[in-house]
């Protein structure tokens, strides 16, 4: 029951959005069209600007995968999330979460390729990756635009958030999907 | 970020020292950076789209519509600051963009909510209450549809990709909420700011 529900808010919701959004600017008698190629040109310039943060992200998150470090780590917790049930695969992306929102999207993409999109793993990975902002970057561009040196409690709040975000995460993956 | 960016490489060439992997440590790097562009290739069509949407949004007045409902709330969370700030609206504009997953839109009105924040603040340097505040609901970033994630299970083959959309809406705003409360709940044991005149020259 609560499965459908889930279901049919998850299918209609961008439908909706769009309609909604299209359908006011139509009576607000604005543009739609050339405003949405606006739009849409900032959104290609923003995927370009972005690559450079990629390489240097991405390139280190792979090295970090590569070099066997969360095996290491994957070993050393292996019998608690086994006891969760959480996937092996999952402890980089619980770390790079809060570390880089674009290496946690490549790690992200990976798993969905590996285990296919549709498996436990990738839907848990989906729903860690899609429910939190990466922590260590908005207080790097937030902070640094006003010249804040002494990040005081935002740091741990933000911490706190993002590992009461991964229990939950697991929880209702668990329940859904398992 | 250098420290961060650093210690990962610095871990990752240590593992690799241990494991034995140092070829495919080199063989990461050169494949990390050909990924980053293909990501970049990936995302660009469903970012064009959603921000074209959110510019028709924008334009039309909805997105100023949604924030003036959210001025109320907004002023709860900010007792700081004047009833009549401009930093309110930029909060509750910078709240529904990240709302709206448009982290692009999101970033450059928050730190003009930032921006305005400070005019308040007593210590330049360190961080005030509100300050904490409004950086702790963007590092939370509630949403309502994760679109960067659908993107990348539609691109990869997901027979029922919008399955996951109500469940990340569950994570999100609990830990949305969390990060609310968890940032009340500290500022009350985190020692108060002193006054500080003095303003350090802004090394960035």
């Amino acid at each position: 029951m609560i499965k459908t529900i889930v279901d049919v808010i998850s299918v209609w919701l961008i439908p909706v959005i769009v309609l909604v959004v299209l359908t006011w600017g139509l009576l607000k008698k604005i543009p739609i069209y050339e405003a949405f190629i606006d739009g849409a040109k900032d959104g290609i310039k923003v995927s370009v600007d972005i690559v450079p943060y990629l390489v240097a992200i991405i390139v280190a998150v792979s090295m970090l995968r590569a070099s066997g470090a969360f095996e290491i780590a994957g070993s050393l917790f292996a019998g608690l999330l086994e006891w969760l049930k959480i996937p092996v695969d999952i402890l980089p992306v619980m770390i790079v979460r809060s570390l880089s929102g674009s290496a946690l999207l490549g790690m992200f993409s990976d798993i969905a390729t590996t285990y296919g999109p549709d498996s436990y793993t990738a839907k848990l990975a989906a729903i860690m990756v899609g429910s939190s902002e990466t922590t260590f970057y908005v207080l790097a561009v937030y902070f640094g635009s006003v010249g804040i040196k002494k990040f005081r409690h935002a740091l741990c709040a933000g911490i706190f958030a993002d590992i009461i975000g991964i229990v939950v995460a697991v929880a209702v993956a668990r329940w859904l999907f398992l | 970020m250098n420290y961060i960016w650093f210690f990962i490489i610095l871990i990752s060439i240590a593992s690799a020292a241990y494991t034995g992997r140092m070829d495919s440590l080199v063989n990461a790097i050169m494949r990390g950076a050909q990924k980053s562009v293909e990501i970049a290739i990936y995302l660009a069509g469903i970012m064009a789209f959603w921000l074209g949407i959110m510019k028709i949004a924008e334009k039309s007045g909805l997105v100023s519509k949604i924030a003036l409902l959210l001025t109320p709330i907004a002023k709860k969370l900010f007792p700081d600051l004047p009833k009549d700030s401009p930093a309110i609206g930029d909060i509750a504009m910078n709240f529904t963009a990240n709302a709206f997953g448009l982290a692009n839109a999101a970033t450059p009105i928050g730190i003009k909510a930032m921006k305005e924040l400070q005019k308040h603040n007593i210590d330049k340097n360190s961080a005030s209450n509100d300050m904490c505040t409004l950086l702790a609901m963007n590092t939370a970033g509630w949403q309502i549809v994760p679109t960067t994630v659908l993107a990348v299970l539609i691109a990869s083959g997901s027979k029922n990709p919008t399955e996951i959309i109500f469940p990340t809406l569950i994570v999100t705003t609990i830990a949305f909420l969390s990060a609310i409360v968890g940032v009340k709940l500290l500022e009350k044991i985190t020692p108060a700011q002193k006054l500080n005149t003095e303003t350090e020259v802004q090394d960035d």
